[in-house]
């Protein structure tokens, strides 16, 4: 059974040959390649860990600019709101203002009207008077031509004057 | 399944094989257009002293071949070196010194001056081997691969050296491979933290293993070497893989070996038996796991092709050819395959020595 017999001389050019290939690929291929291999991976895996932070990031920034945004929405609404009812006010406070001047100037329209009506009374009045006795003076001229009629007067009032 | 099935067939040619060489050999005495598809089989199976590229017939009619003398290497009397085209393919013999050396099926036997060999009646040559350190096919075919290995590795590691950016050319080729042994294989049998200390060794094995047998698949020179179906090569990686293994063994470890923790104390010398055996198991499975399948393969197709020559009829080729490719493709699925298993075996016994936590 010659093939069940090993050769000394292969086993022992083989066992040379494998060391030595073993040590020479060791120093100038495993190691360099391995060392290669894990540092490539190492860096895969931290460029992956920095994009999934910035991803993470970009999402938070979004998350931000929506907060904001929304408050800013809410803010405006609130300042729209708050010009309305300040209009509102406004516009109440003018027609209330307005209200009060008008009621004032009619007021003092009527005021004014009244005491000119009644000054223009007094005069009509005065004037009234004037004109009274102006007529009553033609009057009793007219009246005093005949003296039958002025004696009776005369009489008349006379008769009417107490003395006592 | 169908490692069993090979793993039959490897056994089954293996039991035949000494009755097998010895019919091929009278039959070849009688006559030389008899085909043996076993011994050429065996021959291509076996490790040489010279790399056999190819033979034709040259203008004269003559078989020529042409192969590579590889250096011979023993220590017999001292140091004997000179090369294997010494031998002339086997037909001379050779002195060195007061010695004298035969080539015989591929091993080198001591000899007279006229190269006699003595054989038992199992037809085992009974002649005194030298302790041979030859560079055979085998080890040069190792070399080869090994220089493509460094090659082809320190070239993607320059690659990696220059700047960290996306990889590229042979880089992305090879990269999913040394992530695919470093995190399916051993950072999946052993803790992380520990698996960096064995990685070289397991990227080492996986490749050293996966491109030899690739290299056993190509059909032609320089390939076809059997390599990782040699027992001696596996049996190399199985006994670093256990000495790594039990070098690095932790408390916890020869504890579950020598005094299992847990089990009833009378049990317990029982189970130290069978673990103890149980370490020399382990590395011995892997050794013949590795050998029996791609020795297998390289059966299997060899057969197929050899079905061309025993029927003696071209008709057969497209079957054998068609079955062969079949094969050859299953083969580099096997060739990748049995690296893995070799690995992940490797890193799962590693892992079980070097954990640290009781449980």
């Amino acid at each position: 059974m010659g093939f069940l017999t090993p050769d000394p001389g292969l086993v022992f050019w083989s066992a040379i040959t494998f060391g030595l290939l073993v040590f020479i690929l060791k120093r100038y291929a495993w190691k360099p390649i391995l060392h290669a291999v894990k540092s490539r991976e190492e860096t895969i895996e931290y460029a992956l860990a920095a994009a999934e932070k910035a991803k993470a990031e970009v999402e938070d920034i979004k998350a931000t600019k929506v907060a904001i945004m929304n408050e800013a929405k809410v803010e405006r609404e609130a300042l729209i709101k708050q010009a309305r009812e300040l209009k509102q006010t406004m516009l109440q406070d003018a027609k209330n203002k307005a209200q009060e001047e008008a009621d004032k100037i009619i007021t003092t329209a009527r005021l004014q009207i009244k005491r000119e009506k009644d000054e223009a009374i007094l005069q009509l009045k005065e004037k009234v008077a004037e004109f009274s006795v102006d007529i009553a003076g033609k009057l009793l001229e007219e009246e005093l031509k005949a003296s039958d009629k002025q004696q009776a007067i005369i009489d008349k009032y006379l008769h009417e004057v107490n003395f006592n | 399944m169908k490692q069993t099935i090979k793993l039959l067939f490897a056994v089954l040619t293996l039991c035949v094989l000494p009755y097998s060489t010895y019919a091929s050999d009278t039959v070849e005495t009688h006559s030389e257009e008899e085909f043996d598809p076993m011994a050429m089989i065996m021959h291509h199976i076996a490790d040489a002293h010279e790399w056999h590229v190819i033979s034709y017939n040259n203008s004269e009619g003559q078989k020529t071949d042409i192969t590579i003398p590889l250096p011979i290497i023993l220590i017999d009397d001292g140091l004997q070196l000179f090369m294997s085209s010494a031998f002339d393919h086997g037909k001379k013999t050779v002195q060195q010194g007061k010695n004298y050396y035969s080539l015989y099926h591929g091993k080198i036997y001591k000899t007279d001056a006229e190269g006699t060999l003595n054989f038992d009646d199992k037809h085992e040559v009974l002649n005194e081997k030298p302790f041979d350190l030859s560079i055979t096919k085998n080890v040069a075919s190792m070399w080869i691969s090994v220089l493509i290995i460094i090659g082809l590795f320190t070239r993607a590691a320059q690659l990696y050296r220059k700047e960290a950016g996306a990889p590229k050319g042979i880089q992305s080729f090879l990269e999913p491979l040394i992530l695919f042994v470093r995190d399916d294989i051993a950072y999946e049998q052993m803790e992380k933290e520990k698996a960096d200390k064995f990685l070289p060794f397991l990227l080492t094995l996986f490749f050293f293993i996966w491109i030899n047998n690739l290299i056993g698949l190509i059909p032609f020179f320089p390939g076809g070497s059997n390599l990782t179906g040699n027992i001696s090569l596996t049996m190399v990686l199985a006994l670093i893989t256990f000495f790594v293994t039990n070098l690095n063994g932790s408390k916890s470890y020869w504890a579950h070996i020598f005094w299992m923790p847990g089990a009833p104390i009378a049990i317990r010398p029982l189970l130290a038996i069978i673990e103890f055996v149980g370490l020399f198991t382990k590395p011995f499975a892997l050794m013949i796991r590795l050998f029996a399948n791609i020795s297998a393969g390289h059966i299997i197709i060899l057969s197929l092709m050899s079905l061309i020559f025993v029927m003696k009829s071209l008709a057969i080729a497209p079957a054998s050819i068609l079955m062969g490719l079949m094969m050859f493709m299953l083969e580099l699925l096997v060739a990748a395959l049995q690296a893995y298993i070799f690995t992940l075996l490797s890193a799962l016994f590693i892992g079980m020595a070097v954990k640290s936590e009781e449980h």
